[in-house]
């Protein structure tokens, strides 16, 4: 196969990516017909709380191809994406708070309920601007990405790699968690941000939001599967597979590693971003439990389950684990931890390819040369 | 009717009189004295009260304090004073106030309350604390000249100055001296500011508060130097009770992280089910508790090599089931024993409670040292703080003297030259293991006297014991020790303005701070150690 030049146009020459992206849009499509034209009683109807179950699975797998873009093509087991999703989802909650006006409970214009319950005599300054749509969906990329750029900085410049590096993202998230729940930080403490009206001035409680937001979902999975499938196939994603292998190595043979890292991290932090920002307003509601260590963690299991740098693996894995959570929470709940935790361990001992992994041995055939990883 | 009525309540009144077991109570001296209480009207109670008090009868207090409370009564039909055990309900339970012997219960219409009014109780009071400090027993003399402090008044005076004449005992008479000097100095004597110019305590601070603002320029200008004085002696104090209070954090934080320097810190191993193990310790005092009822002193104690058995054993099964096959694979075995702590804490909800269990301390823990007023150092985190610096000490005795610290060094430095000279490495791997995950146990039983256990104690303190291991640097088991001292301290210096989860948060970015400035940690390893 000719490979293109264009390194924006060479994912679509991927099987993988073909595949992928045929069955993403199939399951758009079906589901969007099955939610429209079947009757309400049949069989076959998707009701509006599937969709939006589905659009959550589908945010939280467009987080685990970012966790898996630095986990599996760079190296970097970061246990603090939670925090990335987090911030994400809090600049949309923060403009959908806007957006409520003055038809809170206290019906203050500007305030939000919470900061009048709190005696805020006017609205923090990093609270300005949210109230446009687009200032918000800039801080979606931008606040994670900045955040995600200093630390990066900080932490590649000086080498810390390997553990050391997971274990300060973890403390970075468990940070961030204490600080948001206090009341003191302006984003509603211990119970976030929520009920919601309006995004866009599409009202967030009708089927057709609720669909629109499915749709969107998918597209942005789309895309920011595209695009981690374009870095990784350029000439920067050889480099980062490099560092990856062998970071000392690369760096000996001139390559400024730390940049690599840097841009990687970052891009990846931004895809976790606007994961939450399209998760807020399906869910409903932001708060810092999502900044809790263990989402984060649960984050990098799915990948592990899916299988490590395929990235479709993380799609898979994400799927199936929050399906899997669905079904057992409500059936078991006391059960669910024990199998989380089984998964942890079965999927490192005995699976460390992932799911992905079985289904290249079952082909005989790797289809991309990271399968060796 | 009404006449017939009272003749024969009269005549069973004379009948339970005769029926009294007399004697011996008749000619008791203290039941005259209460019957002139008792019967003594408003303007000479006073008197009967000074003659309780200086027949120097031993059941005086037990009278007065009885009569301050509205216990003292007089039943109806006899005349005798008896002191209200339980005064709920319809009957109440009384008993003699001479022989303390229990009466049985009375129909509180049979009972006519002693009366007492609102000055005499406030006198009562003074007289009480004027009392026991006639007591035998040094300890209740300086608890009540401690009472006494800013309660004393102009009739107190005289009978305070004559015990202080008599009193032996150093922190009695500096007691009593300081009482009768905030007296003084409330009445304007210039002199008295002296005594009380080191005192700690906060009534000898209110009565030179009131003094700085007397007319007398003189007295309020000594008044105000004899309060820097003090002011200074505070700040001293307070210093102390932060650094304690750091040092104590700092020792539940060392304790929490020793067992991980050596697990993760020696071995290299990446254990994040380390807090569960600091859970399962935690548990088994719990555990001992339930077994020996009524003995929480004897289960503690018995809980440390329990607990370090219980967590060693636990931890054996995890390295031989899940972290002998990731070898080499740290990201893998930090997911896997994610998922064992996972499993862990579910256990623990499932076969015990979700809820915290109560673990006893036992009474030699509780309580405190008392420095001075301003100064109490709690026994607990006292006891705790000496037993993390003995596990601390113990294993650094078996990492440096015994053979097992030996091979446990050389299989980290070169795992194959260990092997090719004899040493088992495999086993020397489970016996590390073993003890990392023993000492977490014994955390866990330390902390069981500090907090609530409950199935999320080890999760609170997993990032905390990495950040100390990897602050104090990886695989140095004294930048282990200083690290969390240190952390501990900086954590209390901080809360006093920040707050405690500013303080927490201040920290944390703190360490992530520092470790992109200096990676290997405070103390990194040097030399072929390094390496590895």
């Amino acid at each position: 196969m000719a490979v293109s030049q264009n390194w924006l146009l060479r994912p679509f020459q991927e099987r993988s990516t073909q595949i992928f992206l045929g069955v993403l849009f199939a399951a758009l499509v079906v589901v969007t017909f099955l939610h429209l034209f079947m009757p309400q009683d049949s069989a076959l109807h998707v009701s509006a709380y599937t969709v939006t179950l589905l659009g959550k699975y589908l945010c939280y797998a467009l987080l685990a191809v970012a966790v898996d873009l630095v986990w599996g093509y760079l190296g970097i087991l970061s246990l603090g994406h939670g925090a990335f999703f987090a911030l994400g989802g809090y600049a949309m909650g923060m403009y959908l708070m806007r957006q409520i006006g003055d038809r809170g409970t206290y019906g203050d214009p500007i305030l939000p309920d919470f900061m009048v319950f709190l005696n805020w005599g006017e609205l923090p300054w990093y609270w300005l601007g949210f109230d446009m749509a687009w200032f918000a969906f800039i801080m979606v990329l931008l606040a994670p990405g900045i955040l995600a750029l200093v630390f990066g900085f900080l932490a590649f410049r000086s080498r810390v790699t390997g553990v050391y590096l997971s274990i300060i993202t973890q403390a970075l998230t468990f940070a961030l968690m204490l600080a948001f729940f206090r009341n003191e930080m302006g984003f509603g403490g211990n119970n976030g941000l929520t009920d919601f009206r309006d995004i866009l001035g599409f009202n967030l409680r009708t089927d057709a939001t609720r669909l629109g937001l499915f749709i969107a979902t998918g597209i942005a999975l789309a895309i920011g599967y595209v695009i981690c499938r374009a870095i990784v196939a350029s000439k920067l994603g050889r480099v980062s597979i490099a560092c990856r292998d062998a970071e000392a190595r690369t760096r000996f043979l001139g390559y400024r590693v730390e940049r690599v890292q840097l841009f990687v991290f970052v891009v990846s932090a931004m895809l976790a971003g606007v994961a939450g920002a399209l998760y807020v307003p399906q869910v409903g509601i932001i708060n810092p439990s999502e900044f809790s260590p263990l989402f984060s963690i649960e984050i990098v299991v799915w990948v592990a389950l899916g299988g490590r740098a395929t990235l479709y693996g993380a799609v898979i894995g994400a799927i199936l684990v929050n399906y899997a959570k669905t079904v057992f929470t409500g059936v078991m709940p006391d059960a669910w931890l024990f199998m989380l935790g089984g998964l942890f361990v079965l999927v490192t001992v005995f699976l460390p390819k992932g799911i992905a992994g079985l289904l290249k041995k079952r082909q005989k055939q790797p289809q991309t040369q990271e399968a060796t990883a | 009717m009404s006449i017939i009525r009272s003749l024969t309540l009269l005549l069973i009144a004379l009948v339970s009189l005769w029926s009294l077991p007399a004697s011996a109570q008749d000619d008791d001296p203290g039941k005259a004295l209460l019957a002139n209480l008792a019967e003594a009207p408003a303007s000479n109670v006073e008197e009967a009260i000074n003659a309780i008090v200086s027949s120097g009868d031993p059941r005086a207090r037990g009278w007065l304090e009885a009569y301050g409370n509205n216990r003292l009564s007089r039943i109806k039909d006899t005349g005798q004073v008896v002191v209200v055990l339980n005064n709920r309900g319809r009957d109440w339970e009384i008993a003699n106030p001479l022989t303390g012997e229990n009466m049985g219960d009375m129909s509180r219409r049979e009972l006519d309350r002693v009366a007492i009014n609102n000055a005499i109780r406030g006198q009562l009071e003074g007289i009480l604390a004027m009392l026991d400090l006639n007591a035998a027993d040094p300890h209740v003399r300086e608890a009540s000249a401690q009472d006494m402090m800013g309660k004393v008044d102009a009739s107190l005076v005289e009978p305070l100055e004559a015990r202080l004449e008599l009193e032996e005992n150093a922190n009695v008479r500096n007691r009593i001296e300081e009482a009768l000097a905030i007296y003084r100095v409330g009445e304007g004597d210039i002199e008295a500011v002296d005594v009380l110019a080191g005192s700690l305590h906060p009534r000898a601070r209110a009565a030179l508060n009131q003094a700085v603002r007397s007319d007398d320029p003189v007295l309020a200008k000594k008044a105000g130097q004899a309060l820097g004085t003090i002011e200074q002696k505070l700040k001293l104090n307070r210093a102390a009770e932060t650094l304690y209070f750091g040092l104590s954090l700092g020792s539940v934080l060392v304790l929490a992280a020793i067992g991980l320097a050596i697990t993760f810190g020696v071995m290299g191993v990446i254990n994040m089910a380390h807090g569960e193990l600091i859970m399962l310790g935690a548990y088994t005092t719990w555990g001992m508790q339930q077994l020996l009822p009524g003995q929480p002193g004897l289960a503690l104690i018995l809980s440390i090599p329990a607990g370090f058995l219980v967590a060693a054993t636990a931890g054996i099964i995890i390295e031989r089931s899940v972290i002998q096959y990731l070898k080499g694979r740290p990201l893998e075995t930090l997911l896997a024993t994610f998922g064992i702590s996972l499993i862990l804490q579910q256990l623990v909800r499932t076969v015990i409670s979700p809820q915290n269990r109560t673990v006893v301390t036992p009474d030699w823990m509780s309580g405190s040292l008392v420095i001075n007023d301003a100064l109490s150092l709690t026994l607990n985190r006292m006891y705790v703080l000496g037993f993390a610096l003995v596990v601390f000490a113990a294993l650094m005795l078996i990492m440096r003297k015994t053979r097992l610290g030996l091979e446990v060094r050389a299989v980290t430095q070169n795992r194959n030259m260990a092997r090719s000279m004899g040493i088992r490495a495999t086993r020397v791997d489970i016996m590390t293991f073993a003890l990392g995950s023993g000492v977490a146990g014994l955390a866990g039983v330390a902390l069981s006297q500090l907090t609530n256990v409950g199935p999320n104690l080890g999760q609170n303190y997993i990032i905390d014991s990495f950040m100390v291991v990897v602050f104090g640097g990886v695989g140095n088991l004294w930048g282990t020790l200083i690290a969390g001292l240190s952390l501990g301290t900086i954590n209390q210096l901080l809360e006093p303005w920040a707050g405690a989860v500013l303080a927490k948060i201040i920290v944390l970015v703190f360490i992530i701070l520092f470790i992109q400035k200096r990676p290997k940690g405070l103390f990194p390893q040097k030399g072929r150690a390094a390496e590895g």
